[in-house]
């Protein structure tokens, strides 16, 4: 199936839609609400296009492609349209990118650029939320809000929590927790679905606040390390000092598809904590002391190999672990089974 | 049949009930038991008559004699001159006190045939007028499909505003097979200024639960919706009753008169949004959530009510259908203009002698309805402008009163008939002010689904607020068009849409209304 | 799990039984709740809590706690009773279906029998095995609820009786589902961090298997089956095992008895443990050893659904920290022994090479989102679910499984039953998740009780309450609530101050050897 966007033939995938055929061929067209995971939602209309044959404009999200469909997402009058819509958009909040934590991360931002919007054109913006910061790790900045509906989709058809929803309607419609509760007291198990899909600054990581640009972090894929279900994520890492600044789901994982729990999202303190050991303990009189590693090496080797010596293998006895990886675990029973020589191995697979 | 002298129609509707007319009837009836007239004179309570600032009136056969404005202390006269001496009491007649007289127009009423004239709570005044004759030919002698091809080929287009053939709607449904589909009556009545589906319902409530049996057996529906706005208390009311007594009749039920159809109708009732009377957040609305408009295709007459095949239509349009099918679609091809068949009902509101309802063949003249049905312009002003189609209109200036009333003909003015209603403004009205109201009210009124709308509208509304106060630009005029322009080309559901025809054509016509602001 | 996450939403009923996923399982509930809001499957929920899965139930059931075998009984009676078995996947894939058969068609579990052993009623017990047993694909997921009691491997074998004659083994949607509660506690079972089996399930008392790995490893290799975590504990306490390595657990919260643990670790000669921290077990330890954290490594973990996936070096581990394979070689080199494992890949190829699971999943193939074992070869592209077509012994086993009760049932010392769990904001023995603040501010200690219970004694929500059984005492803070049986208590056993280990019993199933954390008897009193 062979479509035309901006005068150029393209293959078309008989179930997608103008949108999603652009955007697979990397020609950008404005879009806030759509996101592959939530789908078409033909709310914020910016991806506008003209269809040759067909009156007025389409949404480009909701439009399925046709063979031999002529299509312009460029045209002036298209462009006239999504400047409009984007300006509304724009005007309708507080959108300051300046102290934005999504600043060059966002979605509105991208398409006010692409566009040359420098500024609002209009000033809608008059009411008064205040920031709900109630939630342990999750902050919502309603000012921001561009009642895109991805959070509400996410929330009830993505993680299935069913705990935002939109309330009001209008100009003054915003997005709600149960029947209107700050975040932290509804029943909102702060999965962070919605942050991770929100395309403007409205919802975001409270700890992750003031710690740097998103373009100065690595993102580095990896598993969890909790539960078994093996959700992949994307780590933001800040290179200058080692920190993990924070955690977001990998979307095209099979596992997982983007989604986390509040551990997996939220739990990485341990990693920088303070609390870490940094150097071998030895006990000497019932208290620990800190020893090189030559030293604890040496004792632990000698002393296991005292026990063999004197008791037998089977004296001696190896806990391998849930948490570390494969080839530690290898590692471990090989050490058990070959050089103390017992099959006195388990873990903790039955606790 | 108990013979009576005399026949006292009291209308009943939320208007006179505003005004106390159940005080008014039961001093009526007491003061009649007093006389010992109560054997002789019967009383009944009927829908309105289809006119306002007429508060509690009353009609008494079979002199068809019509008092109006009735208070309290009138009953005495009433029923000591009319009903003992047999005199009128000239100074209560309607029309008495103004040189235009009321035209009722009953002999070309199709819809509002028995407003006025039935007791709308009382099945056997409906089926003593013909009423479910035409439900029973359908089910003895007619087949869905022969159902759908008649109102097909009547022309009968909706009445809700945007003049989709129904036959044709219905046709959409009819063939697919599905364990349920719905008939939803679109009942939701919330364009300004526009009530005729309320007397439709409050005056011959039967009629429209015969329309809607009469399409869900053309759909193959075994379950009907009438969604309708909560205000409608009297029609709530009204409807119930009618459902209840349709039931003990087995005009619904189960296997209604032993043609194994089985038919159930519901009242829903609406929360007040002006946009569910969009059909598909109508939907959203009536299935609990939040009433927002849903993207089409699907289109509700394929995937519509908890999801399954469900056709929407309008009170009127619905109305129309038992008198299709009772005299056929030619009789009703007679009626009205090509393309356009049938009457209208037109909610006449404004700077008229004669505000209120009234039922005309489509195609009548704007012309012909401000000056035979509405009696004119009041207090000898001049005529300036007549809003058309409620807040989504076009505002029509002199040059255009020839206009004829049907869906083809205004378009040619970029016109619409939308709902029917129509305001008219003599020379001293502001037409700044009218769009400011109309902007403010679509402000209100935006559901918050889609950005250019939600957002649009406030835009709009502080351009228009800034002119009205005497603070706005030529370039606002220019900007409110632009940005109702894109609001026209982008949003979600008609009502973001609709802005720019009032902005438009008010700017256009009336550009000097607003210059004046701005000096 | 013998089938995949991807599908769980191909499933037409899917039952859950002993599992709290949503709190457990979050990402894995996400995919039950979508399937069930997306009209493609109805679910059916037995646990003692009234989880919030099943809010998402057709029909949710709270049964007694170390009832399962005689519910999952109940429903096979009721669909062999009603023809709703697979009669052509009975006959061709399954054998031993006449004893089996003989087992569970005995009156005793009949709904009305049933309903006395297990407090649901009869006319439930009958919904459940109808939706079950008429589904064209069933699955079955459980955790911890189904395996640990003293009659853990018959409950198992339950689940797997049910698939089996359902025809739910082998297909796509369907299969007998546990979900592994670890990040990698499948991976250290693959890599035979067992008594009983080599890496790949290999057995230690085989042979051929025997001589594979003398050869491979060059050195000669006991034949005989080692003792299990709960055995090596009681070995410590009775003087007999002298020394012990534990490397990244914490058993001092993890295993049950903890009194007995204490004591344990207490008499042990030579204790090593290597951690990030130094939790409750390492305070008894001899030499503690720094090992790294996840993010400061390469390697694979192995998920529920038997899925290899690289785990990457995010960050450097704090100074003087290395991980745990290169502090093992160390070991392994003080005690005079030849390791020269370069980097952590040279490792994975030895376990392709001795892991025919693993075979063909190498460093290079992996890939982002990993394998699915068993992956035989390099060509092969992984299993998503298990037992196609045939089962790995050939014919599936039907075994008749006699209900039995727990090893310690309430008494009027004892009235309560005690259950133990996780929720959802923290993990294990804490020793990751307590470090985040913001989890320890959403959920602390805690005993679940009904509101009758708590009526009946007196307990308001929130009241700090001491929980007792014949092993110990702690104290929590009540939770008083509706969503958990009269007459059973539940705590989660994240907690050092409020620990729900210091209560459990540690009789052991005789087969598998896990602990019987789900049920015993406890008392709850109010202070003073």
């Amino acid at each position: 199936m062979i479509v035309y966007l901006n005068g150029k033939a393209y293959e078309a995938k008989p179930e997608e839609t103008v949108l999603q055929l652009a955007l697979r061929n990397g020609i950008y067209i404005p879009h806030l609400c759509y996101h592959e995971k939530t789908g078409k939602a033909a709310k914020c209309r910016a991806c506008v296009v003209e269809v040759e044959g067909i009156p007025g404009l389409k949404t480009s999200c909701n439009l399925p492609v046709r063979d031999g469909m002529v299509v312009s997402s460029k045209s002036e009058k298209v462009l006239q349209a999504q400047r409009m819509v984007v300006d509304l958009a724009l005007s309708s909040g507080q959108h300051d990118c300046l102290s934005c934590e999504q600043n060059g991360n966002c979605e509105l931002q991208d398409a006010a650029y692409y566009l040359g919007i420098e500024r609002p054109s209009f000033q809608l913006y008059d009411n008064d939320y205040e920031v709900d910061d109630s939630s342990e790790f999750i902050r919502v900045d309603r000012s921001r809000c561009i009642s895109c509906g991805r959070c509400v989709e996410a929330c009830n058809k993505t993680v299935v929590n069913e705990v935002i929803n939109f309330g009001n309607r209008g100009f003054d419609t915003k997005i709600v927790f149960d029947n209107d509760l700050p975040m932290g007291t509804s029943t909102c198990v702060q999965c962070g679905e919605c942050m991770q899909i929100c395309p403007v600054g409205c919802i975001i990581d409270k700890r992750s606040i003031g710690s740097g640009r998103n373009w100065e972090f690595e993102k580095v894929e990896t598993v969890c390390p909790y539960c078994g279900v093996g959700c992949r994520l994307e780590v933001h890492v800040d290179r200058k000092n080692g920190k993990i600044i924070r955690v977001n789901g990998v979307e095209d994982s099979p596992t997982n598809n983007g989604m986390l729990c509040v551990k997996g999202r939220f739990g990485f303190d341990f990693v920088n904590s303070e609390e870490r050991l940094t150097t071998p303990l030895i006990k000497e009189n019932g208290k620990f002391r800190e020893a090189e590693w030559d030293e604890a090496i040496a004792l632990v080797a000698s002393k296991f190999s005292e026990i063999k010596k004197e008791f037998g293998s089977d004296a001696i006895a190896g806990l391998a672990s849930a948490k570390v990886t494969n080839e530690e675990n290898f590692a471990f029973q090989k050490f058990i089974r070959r050089e103390v020589g017992t099959n006195n191995v388990d873990h903790c697979a039955r606790l | 049949m108990k013979f009576y002298r005399s026949h006292v129609l009291i209308a009943i509707d939320d208007n006179s009930l505003k005004a106390g007319v159940k005080k008014i009837e039961s001093l009526l009836r007491a003061k009649l038991d007093k006389n010992n007239l109560s054997e002789e004179i019967n009383v009944l309570e009927t829908g309105g008559l289809g006119y306002f600032g007429t508060g509690v009136s009353m009609t008494v056969y079979p002199e068809q004699i019509t008092y109006a404005n009735l208070k309290e202390e009138d009953i005495n006269d009433i029923v000591e001159e009319h009903f003992l001496k047999g005199r009128v009491v000239s100074r209560l007649v309607l029309n008495s006190t103004i040189t235009k007289k009321y035209n009722f127009n009953y002999k070309n009423r199709v819809v509002l045939e028995n407003s006025g004239i039935i007791d709308p709570e009382n099945i056997e005044e409906y089926i003593g007028v013909g009423g479910y004759e035409a439900w029973e030919k359908v089910l003895t002698q007619m087949k869905p499909s022969e159902v759908v091809d008649e109102v097909k080929a009547s022309g009968l287009r909706g009445r809700g505003g945007a003049g989709f053939p129904a036959g044709v709607k219905w046709s959409f449904t009819a063939p697919i097979e599905a364990k349920q589909k719905y008939v939803v009556v679109n009942a939701d009545e919330g364009e300004p200024g526009t009530f005729k589906d309320r007397l439709i319902m409050e005056g011959d409530p039967h009629k429209l639960l015969e329309g809607i049996m009469i399409a869900a057996y053309a759909v193959g529906a075994t379950k009907s919706y009438i969604y309708i706005r909560g205000e409608y208390k009297l029609c709530i009311h009204r409807l119930e009753v009618a459902i209840k007594q349709a039931n003990e009749y087995g005009i619904l039920g189960k296997n209604i008169f032993s043609s194994g159809f089985d038919h159930e109708i519901e009242i829903k009732i609406g929360a007040g949004a002006y946009v569910c009377g969009e059909e598909t957040a109508l939907i959203e609305s009536m299935e609990g959530n939040r009433g927002t408009p849903r993207y089409k295709p699907p289109f509700p007459g394929v995937e519509g009510a908890w999801h399954k095949p469900t056709v929407v239509n309008n009170v009127e349009t619905i109305a129309n259908v038992p008198a299709i099918i009772k005299n056929g679609a030619d009789w009703y091809n007679t009626i009205g203009v090509e393309g356009c068949r049938g009457t209208k009902v037109y909610t006449m509101m404004g700077d008229l002698k004669l505000p209120g309802l009234c039922e005309t063949e489509m195609g009548t003249s704007l012309r012909t309805i401000i000056d035979e049905y509405g009696g004119g312009m009041k207090d000898g002003k001049q005529f300036k402008a007549a809003l058309v189609g409620g807040a989504a209109g076009v505002f029509l200036p002199n040059e255009m009163l020839d206009v004829k009333m049907d869906f083809n003909s205004l378009k040619e003015y970029s016109a619409v008939l939308g709902s029917g209603a129509i305001l008219v403004m003599n020379e001293d009205v502001d037409i700044v002010d009218i769009l400011w109201s109309i902007i403010r009210f679509f402000r209100h009124e935006s559901c918050g689904k889609c950005n250019p709308c939600s957002n649009g509208n406030p835009v709009l509304y502080k351009l228009i607020d800034k002119i009205r106060k005497g603070k706005g630009k030529e370039a606002d005029l220019d900007m409110m068009i632009k940005v109702s322009e894109v609001m026209n080309k982008t949003s979600f559901c008609a009502l973001g849409q609709s802005p720019y025809m009032p902005i438009k054509s008010a700017i256009d016509n009336f550009r000097d209304d607003f210059l004046k602001r701005m000096k | 799990m013998t089938n995949d996450i991807a599908g769980i939403k191909k499933a037409d009923v899917i039952l859950i039984i002993g599992s709290d996923t949503s709190a457990a399982h979050p990402v894995i509930s996400a995919r039950i709740k979508q399937a069930v809001r997306e009209g493609k499957s109805k679910l059916i929920v037995i646990d003692p809590k009234k989880i919030v899965m099943a809010d998402y139930a057709e029909i949710y059931a709270a049964h007694r706690p170390g009832s399962d075998v005689a519910v999952l009984n109940c429903m096979m009676h009721e669909i062999l009773k009603n023809g709703w078995e697979d009669k052509e996947y009975i006959k061709n894939r399954l054998e031993g279906f006449d004893e089996f058969k003989a087992e569970v068609m005995k009156d005793k579990y009949s709904p009305e029998n049933v309903e006395k052993l297990s407090n649901i009623p009869a006319e439930t017990l009958r919904q459940i095995s109808e939706l079950f047993g008429k589904a064209k694909t069933a699955s079955l997921y459980y955790a911890m609820g189904i395996t640990q009691h003293t009659t853990g491997t018959d409950n198992v074998w339950s689940t797997a009786n049910l698939q089996m004659i359902c025809g739910n083994l082998g297909v796509e949607g369907g299969g007998v589902n546990p979900l592994r509660g670890q990040s990698n506690v499948q991976g250290a079972c693959d890599m035979g961090g067992l008594p009983n089996v080599y890496p790949g399930y290999q057995k230690v008392v085989d042979e051929k298997a025997q001589a594979k790995f003398e050869k491979a490893w060059n050195c000669k290799l006991d034949n005989k089956v080692g003792i299990t975590v709960t055995e090596i504990f009681d070995a410590m306490y009775d003087g007999t095992l002298k020394g012990l390595y534990v490397m990244g657990e914490n058993p001092y919260l993890s295993d049950p008895d903890q009194n007995h643990i204490i004591k344990a670790m207490e008499r042990v000669d030579f204790m090593v443990v290597q951690d990030m921290f130094i939790t409750e077990t390492a305070e008894y330890a001899d030499v503690i050893l720094p090992a790294a954290a996840f993010a400061e490594k390469d390697g694979h973990f192995t998920n529920t659904e038997r899925r290899v996936q690289r785990i990457n070096k995010i960050i450097e581990p704090p100074k003087g920290v290395i991980t745990d394979w290169e502090i093992i070689q160390l070991i392994a080199n003080a005690m005079g022994s030849d390791w020269n494992y370069k980097s952590v890949r040279d490792i994975t190829k030895e376990i392709n090479e001795l892991t025919p699971q693993y075979a063909g999943i190498t460093w290079e193939r992996v890939g982002r989102f990993g394998l699915q074992w068993p992956c035989p070869n390099e060509e092969h592209p992984g299993t998503p679910y298990l037992h196609k077509g045939k089962f790995a012994r050939g014919k599936g086993l039907l075994r008749p499984i006699p209900f039995k009760e727990p090893d310690e049932l309430p008494d009027e010392e004892y009235p309560l039953i005690l259950t133990t769990g996780r929720v959802l904001q923290q993990f294990h023995t804490g020793t990751m998740s307590r470090k985040t603040e913001g989890l320890n501010n959403l959920a602390g200690p805690m005993v679940m009780i009904s509101v009758d219970d708590a009526e009946r004694m007196g307990i308001s929500n929130s009241e700090v309450v001491e929980i007792s059984t014949r092993r110990g005492e702690i104290t929590a803070p009540a939770f008083v609530t509706k969503r958990i049986s009269t007459g059973v208590i539940y705590i989660p056993f994240h907690y050092k101050e409020s620990p729900a280990n210091r209560l459990t019993n540690s009789a052991i199933d005789p087969i598998a050897k896990i602990p019987e954390y789900k049920v015993c008897a406890a008392k709850v009193q109010k202070i003073n």
